[in-house]
């Protein structure tokens, strides 16, 4: 099983019975999990962001029964709001948040060390280094949310989640749900009650702390005196391999609050104590602040994420001896797959040298890549359209002319695009919104969302009617121009309007992606029938404009450029930049 | 500490190296050893290069391998060869499908597909080269190509004698368990 298969497993076999989250990787399969598997027993949805996920686990827990909310680690910021002030107010029944941080960013933005939000929140946090603790520490914390009242914070990280290892399974147990009863002292958050909240979590942290010095999930191996290790997460798999058998090692499960008394007993009884740990230094920094000298990130990288390798490295300075080559790989960025709807607009868009573009995060963020160049600015995801319209307004200022188109996906705009779009509409901004809307979420691997007509688990849900939201934000009608993205004069005919209007304009540019599996309705909507595109060798002079689209289906061979049967999907993008007329469109 | 044997599968996302990997790690712990195995998902599955890696032995403690573990890597792809290098011991076997998928920067023409890697590798360690693509093709479904690597993998790891055909059979989608045990068998007898 995944880390991710063993958590989902673990929250079902602790009687959960709702799930809430908003795709993420590396969290996404947890709940896709729940939503296919156990939705016999589990009530599992798609929120539209992370926040809302949050808040509806939230009261999901406060009305009684065991729940989860999932996310990838800057998701964590877009909950951080409710997630303080539930640390406040505490749990009637079990609640957990799932933080899946990505060290190495391998798919992320950034790398941040989601294990402070636990101190922060002033939260127990729970760190499972494999898939079978995954799974075991998933239902300790529920428990441990009821015992104490209080939301649980468990930290996984990408090497944890998406690594296969044996998981010895266990049956469900149902919790009892709690019935509900009206308590406003402790659920309405107003500054009075807050400060009774304030003083019960500290005396929470206190308890906590003791359960941290004595619970076996923060236990001492003694082997040899010299070197002692203190370890979490999936960091101490490579430090127990790099530091073998002779090292003792305290391997901590649960990381918030630390637990100094057996910390400051272990560090006594090794001559040379190691901290290893990926990213911050989390806890070397508790460990010095309580007076206990350690070795941590003096020699362990807090960059990227660790491997046995890097370890031994870092402390040994003994690298592996391997093979060499001359020769180096030229670079496999990812790319826009062959006939992605978001080439043809992003083609047409960067041919536009005079507009800034801010950009968002999705599929449609590789549109900033050679050779198509049409991303000027990504922040996090829903920044397009509000970074858009700063700029926007201050060029107005200081470069009229200068005009900001922002590119946004289906699922980012619901995610936190409406109210950037509600700002730009409200305060009179000139800046165009471009939708993307590829009919599902593309990048994290095709999750259903609110405009793609069904739910997590199967059932079909009304779509959220895009024009008519941007209408009802007050987006005058004249103004939204809707177009099939692939092809390019409507996307020109959409870019000059929208561009040459002084008031808000939105373009939604409606196509599915390539890899979305097709439903009933999209058969119905677009014509999907099974095509392809060739090219004619005598008339193709090989000036490699088709190849400037940057369709991976396209290629220069021997002087011409052939396209490859295997991937082409004949979208017909390059067709319409050839200016021979070379390529055509053959098939069905 | 007990013999860990690392493998490595490289190749370009949609090619298929996790249902290999799959289907390798389901066959090894059913043989009773302790297996990690560490997969790619996300940004680096569109067209990216991609990596899963598995470790078994009596106990497993890392799911990833660092630079110079890897004891057999299977090349789905030619290039990667080079770019995942210096993650194998130097006495390693590699096993490369003699296929190339351009990337990026190539299609557009701002970098080149390095030329005689096949040969440079060849002098230094044990490497097997074979056409994994038109055996597939051959078998009639190109998309089998992964399972035809699998067998060459499994045939360079010298496990042959394991109940492949159930392993397959189990893992691949219905309908198509005697394509991939075909392709399986091929990929064996191709190295
Ligand atoms: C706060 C936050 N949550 C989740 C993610 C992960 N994430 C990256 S792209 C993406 C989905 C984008 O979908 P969409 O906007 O529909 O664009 P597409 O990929 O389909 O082009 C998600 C969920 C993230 N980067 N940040
Ligand atoms: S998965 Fe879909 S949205 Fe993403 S690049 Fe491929 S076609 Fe485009
Ligand atoms: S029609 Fe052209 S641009 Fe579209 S997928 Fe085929 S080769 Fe690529």
């Amino acid at each position: 099983m995944t880390g991710n298969e063993a958590a989902a497993r673990g929250a079902y076999e602790a009687g959960i019975i709702f799930a809430s989250a908003y795709p993420g990787t590396p969290s996404t399969e947890i709940l896709e999990n729940l939503g296919g598997m156990y939705k016999k027993d589990i009530y599992s949805e798609w929120a539209p962001n992370e926040k809302v996920a949050v808040e509806a686990a939230i009261g999901a827990a406060i009305a009684g029964g065991r729940a989860l909310a999932c996310m990838k680690h800057v998701g964590v910021n877009v909950a951080a709001d409710p997630l303080m002030t539930f640390g406040y107010t505490g749990t009637t029944a079990g609640f957990v948040i799932v933080s899946a941080d990505d060290p190495g960013m391998h798919s992320s933005q950034n790398e941040q060390d989601n294990r402070f939000y636990a101190k922060f929140a002033k939260i127990p946090m729970l760190e499972p280094s494999n898939s079978q603790e995954a799974k075991d520490y998933m239902k300790i914390a529920y428990e441990l949310s009821e015992k104490w009242s209080t939301p649980v914070f468990f930290r996984m990280t990408t090497r944890v989640c998406h690594s296969k290892s044996i998981v010895e399974l266990g049956e469900r147990t149902e919790a009892i749900p709690f019935k509900y009863e009206k308590q406003i002292t402790r659920y309405v958050a107003t500054p009075a009650n807050a400060k009774g909240m304030r003083v019960r979590v500290e005396e929470r942290l206190k308890t906590m702390e003791e359960f941290s010095n004595t619970t076996d999930l923060n236990k001492p191996e003694y082997n040899g005196t010299k070197v002692g290790v203190i370890s979490a997460g999936v960091a101490y798999q490579y430090a127990r391999e790099v530091f073998g058998e002779e090292a003792s090692y305290l391997k901590l499960g649960f990381t918030h609050p630390m637990p100094m008394d057996v910390i400051r007993d272990f560090a006594s009884k090794v001559d040379k104590l190691y901290v290893v740990e990926e990213l911050e230094p989390y806890m070397e920094d508790q460990i010095r602040a309580a007076g206990i000298e350690c070795i941590g990130k003096a020699v362990i990288p807090n960059m990227g994420e660790l491997d046995t390798d890097r370890v031994r490295k870092a402390v040994f300075g003994e690298e592996n001896p391997t093979l060499k080559s001359e020769q180096k790989a030229a670079g496999r960025p990812p790319t826009l797959c062959a006939g992605c709807p978001h080439r043809g607009f992003f083609y047409s868009l960067s041919r536009r040298k005079d507009v800034m573009v801010t950009g968002d995060i999705g599929c449609y963020t590789l549109g900033s890549a050679e050779p198509l160049f049409a991303i000027d600015t990504t922040i996090c995801m829903g920044a397009s359209i509000s970074t858009g319209h700063g700029a926007s307004k201050v060029f107005e200022k200081i470069q009229p002319g200068k005009k900001v188109v922002s590119v946004i996906g289906d699922s980012t705009f619901f995610h936190s695009g409406v109210t950037s779009l509600m700002d730009v509409v409200y305060n009179r901004g000139t800046s165009v919104a471009v939708i993307l809307d590829n009919r599902i979420t593309g990048m994290t691997g095709h999750q259903q969302n609110p405009g793609s007509g069904y739910t997590l688990m199967g059932e079909p849900a009304p779509a959220v009617d895009i024009p008519a939201l941007c209408m009802a934000l007050g987006i005058k009608k004249e103004n939204i121009h809707i177009v099939n993205p692939n092809d390019l004069q409507e996307n020109e005919a959409a870019l000059d309007k929208a561009l040459g209007s002084d008031e808000t304009s939105v373009i939604i540019t409606k196509w599915p992606c390539v890899l979305k599996k097709i439903t009933e309705e999209d058969r119905k909507a677009f014509d999907l029938s099974k095509k392809q595109c060739k090219v004619d060798p005598e008339a193709c002079i090989n000036c490699k404009m088709c190849i400037k689209t940057g369709c991976p289906a396209l290629q220069a061979k021997d002087g011409k450029v052939v396209i490859d049967s295997g991937s082409c999907v004949g979208c017909g993008v390059c067709q319409q930049v050839c200016p021979m007329g070379a390529i055509q469109k053959v098939g069905e | 500490m007990a013999e860990i044997k690392n493998i490595l599968l490289v190749g370009v996302g949609g090619q298929g190296t996790i249902l290999a990997s799959k289907i390798l790690s389901t066959a090894l712990v059913d043989a009773g050893y302790d297996v990690k195995m560490s997969e790619v998902h996300g940004m680096a599955q569109r067209g990216g290069s991609v990596t899963t890696q598995i470790r078994y032995g009596e106990k497993v403690f890392s799911p990833i391998i660092g630079k110079g573990e890897a004891d057999v890597m299977v090349c789905f792809e030619k290039m990667e060869a080079l770019r995942w290098l210096e993650y194998v011991k130097p006495d390693a076997k590699i096993v490369i499908n003699d296929f190339e998928i351009p990337s990026a920067p190539i299609l557009v023409g701002a970098e080149e597909y390095p030329q005689g890697i096949i040969e440079e590798l060849s002098a230094k360690t044990e490497v097997s080269v074979f056409k994994a693509a038109d055996i597939a093709k051959e078998l009639g479904n190109p998309k089998a190509m992964n399972i035809v690597l699998l067998g060459a993998l499994v045939k360079a790891m010298g496990i042959e004698d394991m109940d492949w055909d159930k392993f397959i059979a189990e893992n691949v989608k219905k309908g198509f368990e005697e394509l991939n045990i075909k392709a399986f068998r091929a990929g064996m007898a191709a190295i």
